[in-house]
């Protein structure tokens, strides 16, 4: 086994009495007062999340769009400088290598965000195929919080900065946070507003601080991973390794709005073009436990007795106080109002296909 | 932050016993719901069912993980905590009191005599939490 990695404000978090967890080969806060507690913060004033497990990759040159557009399933001509794209890369097979964010911070300059989990499988994916351009895997180098909730605005806004409410969704730009400078963008994982804000190493613990304690008296907690997953599951976020794998494709999960068939040509575009022509075999959809239990990743899913599908997340949801999960199911079952049976341990409970998000925010 | 009242008795699973006159009562340590987060759902047999020592006898689910219960001691079930049905945070509240889960008729009191005392408990967290 190899050793765990351990993100720059480790410390940090372990004098908050953050619990810290393996995952993606790092040592993750998963919470710090409690997942309930920290969910509850997001949903109804801040928290902030040190995401910084994730993976940075900036592609530069005169070819870079070119070169980056053949290998997302995303549009990326449609992308104007200062603005976030999601995308999935794929394989030929159409099956996902990873779901992404690509940032165009220049004109011929672009920042990928990926996951900690497959960062070293996308850097090599990118170092094959991204030959005219300059590429560099600078993860290492960064920092990644994410502050989120309805208070983010105006904490954010409190420590001096730019008059952050006319950065638009999925906008980034550079801010200058207590002398340091970010790329502070207007994107999240958790279903409410928020900002991700990418600090080099150096100046990480002062913007961290800085915020902490622009948050003080607004309800800002610290938040850790647990609550993350709460947070993107109620909004229907899916999850690479949970519900996207490299055997899943973005149609069958439901990121159709993020495949642009009629587009340019992308490694795995033929055969996505011909799964929409069949049409997904199966589907990822929600549900909602109407028996008492928790379905968790991986618990079977019966319909009429038989076993036809496989729960791929699944957890209670702290907002809306039931127990909820998605699942995959042949797409002739997977219709909403359906009544299915998930295996939990020796009983079979009866759940029932929703619609997603779970939860939406007002806005 | 751990607590190890005296007045029971522990297993390496993170169960508690508590004799009450001819009858036990079992929980889970403060420990273990620690080491859980915010329980949101306890699964328990019903009264009148069995429980036998060392086997598992329900599952204890947090918002993040699910574990498995085992009991302390073999016997018969003559009570169960609505409590922790119907507010199942009562366990972290109160692992110790409120929070507890059920009252067993034990057929072998004895077997309490093989489970840890404070002491033993704390110097077995002590040992797990290296």
């Amino acid at each position: 086994m190899t050793e765990l990695k351990k993100i720059p404000l480790d410390a940090l978090h372990r004098e908050q009495n953050a619990r810290m967890v393996p995952f993606a080969g790092y040592e993750m806060p998963v919470q710090y007062s409690g997942i309930k507690a920290e969910h509850a913060a997001v949903r109804e004033a801040a928290g902030l999340f040190d995401v910084s497990h994730m993976g940075e990759l900036f592609i530069e040159g005169p070819e870079a769009a070119q070169e980056l557009d053949r290998l997302i399933t995303n549009d990326l001509t449609t992308l104007t400088v200062g603005k976030a794209l999601y995308a999935c890369i794929t394989r030929e097979d159409g099956g996902i290598l990873d779901d992404i964010l690509v940032y165009r911070l220049e004109d011929e300059r672009y920042l990928v965000i990926c996951n900690a989990g497959n960062r070293e499988k996308v850097a090599a994916h990118f170092r094959e195929h991204i030959r005219a351009s300059s590429f560099e895997d600078a993860s290492d180098r960064y920092c990644l919080f994410a502050l989120q909730g309805p208070k983010a605005l105006s904490i954010l806004s409190s420590l001096g900065a730019a008059d952050l409410k006319d950065l638009a969704p999925f906008a980034i730009q550079p801010l200058t946070l207590r002398g340091a400078d970010t790329l502070t963008a207007r994107t999240g994982y958790t279903g409410e507003d928020g900002f991700e804000i990418l600090v080099e190493n150096e100046h990480a613990e002062s913007v961290w601080e800085a915020i902490v304690a622009g948050g003080e008296g607004e309800g800002l907690l610290l938040a850790g991973l647990g609550a993350r997953d709460t947070l993107r599951l109620e909004a229907a976020l899916r999850l690479y390794g949970n519900d996207l794998s490299e055997e899943t494709n973005p149609l069958e999960a439901g990121l159709g709005f993020a495949v642009k068939l009629n587009a340019g040509d992308f490694i795995g575009k033929d055969a996505l073009v011909a799964i929409k022509e069949a049409g997904p075999a199966r589907k990822l959809v929600g549900f909602e436990m109407i028996g008492r239990g928790i379905a968790r990743n991986g618990y079977p899913i019966l319909v009429d007795g038989n076993e036809c599908g496989i729960v791929t997340s699944g957890s209670p949801s702290p907002t809306l106080n039931k127990n909820i999960g998605l699942c995959y199911l042949p797409s002739e079952l997977a219709e909403i109002g359906r009544t299915i049976e998930i295996a939990i341990r020796n009983k079979k409970i009866d759940a029932k296909i929703v619609e997603t998000p779970f939860y939406k925010r007002a806005r | 932050m751990s607590d190890f009242p005296t007045d029971v008795k522990y297993t390496k699973e993170h169960e508690w016993a508590r004799v009450e006159g001819d009858l036990v009562r079992v929980g889970v340590t403060r420990y273990a719901v620690d080491q859980l987060g915010d329980v949101t759902l306890v699964d328990l047999p019903s009264v009148g069912d069995s429980v036998t020592a060392d086997e598992r006898f329900g599952d204890i689910e947090s918002v993040k993980t699910v574990s498995e219960l085992f009991s302390p001691i073999s016997g018969e079930i003559v009570e169960i905590n609505p409590l922790v049905d119907e507010a199942p945070e009562t366990v972290n509240e109160d692992p110790y009191g409120e929070g507890w889960f059920m009252l067993v008729r034990p057929s072998d009191p004895s077997q309490l005599d093989g489970l840890l005392d404070a002491a033993g408990y704390e110097s077995f967290i002590k040992s797990i939490e290296g």
